[in-house]
């Protein structure tokens, strides 16, 4: 079986200093996988070269067989989608029009969207749970309406792969939960391969099959929850201390976070009662 | 199903094209009226069908009447639709490009360009002509191409455009060319005819001397349109921003030195037989998205009409105000467009149109 995505000794640098250094890693199809890291270790970086946004200096990226550079962006766009992190957009865009971009690849030169692609779109807004805001301005909705919109442009191209860079930002915990929730069922029911980058390690725990931990542009671990959330390992990757036990009804590990060591615990203030 | 999910539907878009059409009928109409000596429309209509060769009866009008509708009214008009629409195309083009409200066709150096190629010209260069074409308009045109390329390849950063250096290049050259211009006008000091010449020519007039001009005008600025029709998917996409774009299948390298090179041409055409008429650009794509929506595959057509029919209305204007004397027209597309544009956004004030 050849991997789905494949990034073989890939070596990629800014300008300014920040790198990757020699990735090696393998994704299969149908996989959820999470990639986890402090700021700045690399998780988007690496999410981009998935993609094709960025390209290695050194190495290749493979996506289901083939050189990820020897394909045209609208084949890849077929294939693979991004949702993007919550863009500004520049004009009153309905949230309709916004999924709709997603058909991009689909369109033909000089020629309009077809009902298939209005078909796409609106299977797409419905699966998010978007389509009654579909004729709102998007700049209108909250944030939550809008990562669904957004991740419904994703969906509208079909993709078997799905990247997504942080999800769950900027969403309240309920909102969390749907989306993770949403993005599982996609997962489990059509088979789409997710790769995500986020910050809770308990969302990673719960709805993710295997982590990937970053720590200045290298994989410092990689498996399922119970081996990469280990307290010595988050210790040094995070300089944070951290409990690990047991989820108290699943069969995972779950995180209790603990105060800064040396401070104790976080001082209270003292007030006057009135 | 999904026709009440698209609010904007094509049923608006029919009838802003209808609309738009008869405007520009309408305004084509009222430019061959406006002149000197009096042509009624009937006696228009009967010197085009008898021109087409369609019989009409005995001959009724001045053998002059036709020289003048044929020579010089009807070029003088036509050329202005064909500029009103080349800018603003081009202005969509830019505008969705450059995912910026402020620019316009001459953003990225074509009006520094081709101002400071007309200006030599104007002042250095013998008055050669080729297709009805003199030095200056060639000039124009071939420095506003010039100067695009400049741009294109300064904002070519590690083999990738990025938008943002495109802009900032493009502002760049246009200031620096702009005081090379000021510049050679100071050292060569010219007559007082040849200043006047320059300052009338940066402030933008349609000027077809000869109507062979349109015959290679035209086809540029109506090809390169309907060839801008086709990139109105990759405009659209890039609402969502240049990686967003690229996640959705736009070879946003290629697809970006198309645009450049399609509005570039569009720019250069039109400068090239109306020196730089400004603010037409930049506001008629304005003011149609506030009226038909962002969708660019129809903000494009749509501009491409409003605009010539603006640019016609202008230039009528322009040359019946103070009659005998022509104003510059670039005067009267600020005058006449400002205050449309600002009634149509503050009136759409409540949803910002950019954010």
């Amino acid at each position: 079986m050849t991997p789905q995505v494949h990034l073989d000794a890939v070596q990629f640098a800014y300008p300014g200093g920040f790198a990757l250094t020699k990735i090696d890693l393998m994704i299969g199809r149908g996989e959820m996988v999470a990639i986890l890291g402090p700021n700045g270790s690399g998780k988007t970086t690496l999410l981009k070269l998935m993609l094709g946004l960025l390209h290695p200096a050194q190495g290749q990226v493979y996506f289901e067989g083939g050189a990820l550079s020897a394909r045209s962006r609208r084949e890849l766009a077929r294939a693979m989608a991004m949702v993007p992190q919550e863009p500004s957009l520049p004009y009153g865009l309905t949230a309709w029009e916004v999924a709709l971009l997603g058909r991009t690849p689909y369109l033909r030169r000089f020629h309009g969207p077809t009902s298939e692609d209005r078909e796409a779109v609106q299977a797409a807004m419905t699966a998010t749970d978007v389509l009654t805001s579909a004729p709102r301005p998007y700049n209108e909705l909250s944030g939550g309406e809008r990562q669904r919109v957004l991740l419904a442009l994703a969906l509208a191209q079909k993709p078997r792969l799905l990247l997504l860079d942080e999800p769950t930002r900027h969403l309240d915990l309920s909102h969390q939960l749907r989306t993770l929730s949403l993005i599982r069922r996609l997962n489990v029911e059509h088979g789409l391969t997710v790769v995500s980058s986020i910050h809770d390690l308990n969302l990673c725990s719960l709805y993710f099959d295997r982590l990937i931990l970053l720590s200045s542009g290298r994989i410092v671990a990689d498996g399922p929850p119970d081996k990469v959330i280990q307290p010595d390992l988050l210790r040094e990757v995070f300089g944070i201390a951290v409990l690990v036990g047991p989820h108290p009804t699943r069969d995972i590990p779950w995180v209790t976070i603990l105060p800064e060591k040396d401070k104790g615990s976080p001082p209270r203030k003292e007030c006057d009662r009135l | 199903m999904s026709v009440h999910l698209a609010p904007r539907t094509s049923h608006l878009a029919r009838r802003a094209y209808l609309g738009l059409s008869a405007l520009l009928l309408l305004s084509l109409l009222i430019g061959v009226l406006q002149g000197a000596v009096p042509l009624s429309p009937a006696t228009i209509l009967k010197i085009l069908l008898h021109r087409a060769g369609i019989p009409i009866g005995p001959i009724t009008w001045q053998p002059a009447d036709e020289t003048i509708l044929l020579q010089l009214r009807l070029p003088r008009v036509l050329g202005g639709a064909l500029v009103g629409a080349a800018l603003a195309t081009a202005g969509v083009l830019f505008q969705g490009l450059l995912r910026n409200p402020l620019a316009d066709p001459y953003i990225i150096g074509t009006s520094a360009g081709a101002g400071f190629a007309a200006t030599v010209a104007m002042l250095l260069l013998p008055p050669a002509s080729i297709l009805g074409f003199g030095s200056v308009a060639l000039s124009a045109f071939l420095g506003g191409l010039l100067a695009v390329v400049v741009v294109y390849r300064l904002a070519r950063v590690r083999g990738r455009n990025s938008v943002v250096t495109l802009l900032l290049a493009g502002v760049v050259v246009n200031t620096v060319l702009g005081y090379l211009g000021s510049l050679t006008i100071i050292f060569f000091e010219g007559s007082e005819f040849q200043l006047r010449r320059v300052f009338t020519w940066l402030l933008g007039g349609i000027a077809v001397h000869d109507p062979r001009q349109l015959f290679v005008v035209g086809p540029i600025i109506l090809g390169g349109i309907a060839v801008a029709c086709g990139f109105t998917a990759s405009l659209n996409a890039l609402a969502i921003g240049e990686d967003g774009a690229v996640a959705v299948g736009v070879d946003l390298d290629r697809e970006a030195g198309r645009i450049v090179a399609l509005g570039a041409l569009l720019t250069g055409a039109a400068v090239s037989v109306s020196g730089l008429i400004g603010f037409l650009g930049l506001a008629v794509p304005h003011i149609l998205r506030l009226v038909i929506g962002p969708d660019h595959r129809r903000l494009l057509p749509a501009s491409a009409l409003a605009g010539a029919a603006l640019l016609v209305l202008a230039d009528a204007v322009a040359r019946s105000l103070v009659a005998p004397t022509e104003l510059p027209v670039g005067i009267f597309t600020a005058l006449l467009g400002g205050p449309l544009f600002l009634f149509l956004l503050r009136r759409n004030g409540r949803q910002p149109e950019w954010e």
